[in-house]
């Protein structure tokens, strides 16, 4: 063990190492290549010179940046979508066959289904109990600390807050005692324990409440800047119009804060849609649980792996990005232009 | 004054105020406060009662066996046992008792209980009994006696003890700390050059590479597995190389990181005043000199930001290392670890919430010490609309 960790800061130690190593091995060649001297060189030299190394240099820095990029992320999408169109091993061609089972599966029509449905309640439930909570929050002395404990789940992985969750609806048969919370819960009330995590379709939601729990704070801590960004003449000026809170609220402060909101809207729906961690350990896909990146891993290794198909539920996931992708690159150009 | 300081004067009541944020923090502490409470309760009680009961104790109903008539005395004209219902060691305090099962907490504790035919029972609440009877006892078996007895609030470390060693959540720890490290800060300073040349220099394409980068944000990673595992296959056969190595994953996370870091870094180094970097130029130094010894201290803020945020996610990631690490008991991540205890363990809450308190200790740390950093990167991560 001890070992693992001694090579492990090596291979930080190296890493950097070979990463300075690089950047000013390259920076001291290409003051070789395009020599500028001081006094005794021909000035039209020089400043050629000096001209060309503005040219180069920034491919120099940029360089290994792009090569990590295009190894791990620009090839493989390319990859990915020739593989759609090959067989399970990726040798043979066989044209639409993989988008055409992929239509005809019922448990891909499922995954779309659940995933339809994940986007449609946690990206907005996530969003309203951030604005709900940033406005609370900003109101009350004590309100950063609140801050904070909301903010918490960010930092526990997917599979720790399953576990956590999982205890939550836990299910005992019989006459045991319940020592989940929530059917504990349901029984003080008067109600059935239920075995929560296998009821088809509502299960759905017993999964999407772990990720809410874990991306509110998230929305919150967003929008709580964006609050604190609105202009006080705006609401000074309803205020004296006699605008009561709620209006205020709504008529004023929200729409103020829509770029703010799609931001949060949408980074939620990219997480969503690659929400994998959570089905995996709660369910694994069984009670009709499924969706499109568990099914697309099951793929990738059931019976030695089929990656056609796999490829295929990927570019499902990407086409659906995609959209949001374009507005962010707009975004950020309109950004950048305005710098 | 700010915008929400004047709405505060005229919406909801303060009080209702207060008390919805303390309900929604109670909601949102409960469930992780709930398993730090389980995995130090020693395993019967886990089953026996909900970990909302942990400070009470819990109460139970067992059976136990009092002595037989040999251990009988006279005393007078009765015959008596006594004894304890409590082996040695055994720590409760019985609440009430009964001889028949349908009746199991008949009669209360201290109290002479009549049995009839002459016999009669008092268990105090230590346990200690005493059972008279007018007549001699029968050998053999000893009465059967039903208990409801509480047990003390008791806490333990054990849990911890036995998930660090025997279910390998120690080494898994070990594991999860030799991809995070290296992960996180080897993409800082490959990052960080690429921010400067797309933040301060100016060369052909570069709002092309800069929308690429946005774009590739948000490329699943899906996207990436298969022809990633496929080459890792390839580039292994080719040298005789394992093709899941912990290398294979430093660099596949130090590449799925790379954009955001870029961004985050560039939006932070682009904001950096131009004056500094031009008078520097105007003084003679290089590019290079520049970036290593102008900019690199100055985004010591923003370098933070973004190595939190590496950490948490790589720290926190199951799929990448599940793919490119393998899931052999040796190479699990504790994310990992946790999974398959989920699958071989499940309904041990004792060892399931010991190994995943011991997972997400670390992240929280992080996240209660660098919280401001980590609140920063946010802020500049997402793309600001309007």
């Amino acid at each position: 063990m001890i070992s693992q960790l001694v090579s492990a800061f090596g291979a930080v130690i190296a890493g950097v190492f070979l990463c300075a190593l690089y950047y000013w091995l390259s920076d001291k060649l290409l003051q070789l290549v395009f020599p500028v001297r001081d006094g005794d060189g021909d000035v039209r030299v020089a400043s050629r010179n000096l001209a060309r190394r503005a040219s180069v240099r920034p491919w120099l820095f940029l360089g290994p940046a792009l090569l990590l990029l295009g190894i791990y992320l620009v090839y493989p999408v390319v990859a990915t979508f020739i593989l759609s169109f090959y067989d399970r091993s990726g040798t043979t061609f066989v044209g639409g066959a993989n988008y055409a089972w992929a239509i005809n599966d019922a448990q891909f029509r499922q995954a779309i289904f659940n995933n339809i449905l994940w986007l449609a309640v946690v990206p907005a439930a996530c969003t309203f109990f951030g604005l709900v909570i940033a406005v609370m929050t900003d109101r009350i002395w004590w309100g950063n600390i609140a801050k904070s404990l909301i903010f918490m789940p960010m930092a526990i992985s997917f599979v720790g807050a399953s576990v956590i969750w999982k205890f939550i609806y836990e299910y005992k048969g019989g006459k045991e005692t319940q020592i989940g919370l929530l059917n504990a819960i349901v029984q003080f009330f008067g109600g059935d324990p239920q075995v929560w995590i296998s009821m088809p379709f509502w299960n759905n939601f017993f999964l999407m409440a772990i990720l809410i729990w874990i991306q509110t704070g998230f929305a919150m801590v967003i929008l709580s800047a964006a609050l604190r960004g609105i202009p006080e003449e705006t609401v000074e000026a309803a205020v004296i119009d006699g605008a009561n809170g709620w209006q205020i609220f709504w008529k004023i402060m929200v729409p103020q804060i829509w770029g703010t909101i799609a931001v949060v809207w949408t980074t939620i729906t990219i997480l969503v849609l690659k929400v994998f961690d959570i089905v995996l350990t709660m369910t694994n896909g069984q009670w009709n649980t499924m969706v499109l990146a568990n099914l697309m891993f099951d793929w990738m290794f059931r019976g030695g792996g089929d990656s056609g198909r796999s490829a295929v539920i990927a570019l499902v996931i990407m086409a659906a990005v995609t959209p949001i992708m374009i507005w962010n690159i707009r975004q950020a150009n309109r950004q950048s232009e305005g710098h | 004054m700010t915008a929400l300081a004047s709405l505060r004067r005229i919406g909801l009541p303060r009080l209702v105020v207060h008390i919805s944020v303390l309900v929604i923090c109670i909601l949102w502490l409960i469930p992780t406060f709930g398993i730090l409470v389980t995995s130090f309760r020693e395993p019967q009680q886990i089953i026996a009662s909900g970990w909302w009961t942990a400070m009470t104790g819990s109460s139970q109903t067992t059976a136990v066996r009092m002595a037989d008539g040999s251990a009988a005395r006279q005393e007078g004209d009765r015959y008596v046992i006594s004894g304890s219902v409590f082996e040695a060691g055994q720590a409760g305090r019985v609440q009430a008792f009964g001889t028949k099962v349908t009746a199991p907490s008949e009669y209360k504790v201290g109290e002479p209980a009549d049995l009839g035919e002459g016999e009669t029972l008092t268990v105090a609440e230590d346990g200690s009994y005493t059972y008279t009877k007018t007549a001699p006892f029968e050998t053999g078996r000893g009465k059967r006696v039903y208990l409801t007895v509480s047990t003390p609030p008791a806490f333990t470390t054990q849990n911890y003890q036995a998930v660090l060693t025997s279910q390998g959540i120690g080494q898994s720890f070990v594991n999860s700390l030799t991809v995070a490290i290296p992960s996180t800060i080897i993409p800082i300073l490959i990052a960080a050059f690429a921010a400067y040349a797309l933040s301060w220099m100016e060369f052909p394409g570069r709002a092309l590479i800069l929308a690429m980068v946005v774009g590739l944000m948000v490329v699943p990673l899906q996207m990436s597995l298969i022809p990633l595992l496929k080459m890792y296959n390839d580039v292994g056969a080719l040298f005789g190389l394992p093709s899941r190595s912990y290398a294979g994953v430093w660099l596949a996370h130090s590449a799925f990181g790379m954009p955001l870091a870029i961004y985050l870094l560039r939006n932070y180094i682009s904001g950096l005043p131009k004056e500094i970097i031009e008078s520097a130029r105007v003084d003679g130094a290089s590019d290079f000199e520049i970036f290593i010894k102008l900019i690199l201290p100055l985004s010591f803020p923003a370098l933070a930001s973004f190595a939190i945020f590496q950490f948490l996610w790589t720290w926190n990631d199951l799929l990448v290392a599940m793919v490119f690490l393998g899931t052999g008991r040796d190479q699990l991540v504790l994310t990992g670890a946790l999974n398959a205890l989920l699958g071989s363990q499940g309904g041990k809450w004792e060892i399931l919430t010991a190994s995943a308190f011991v997972t997400i200790i670390v992240p929280i740390a992080v996240f209660f010490v660098l919280q401001r950093y980590l609140v920063r990167g946010l802020l500049s991560g997402s793309v600001k609309g309007g």
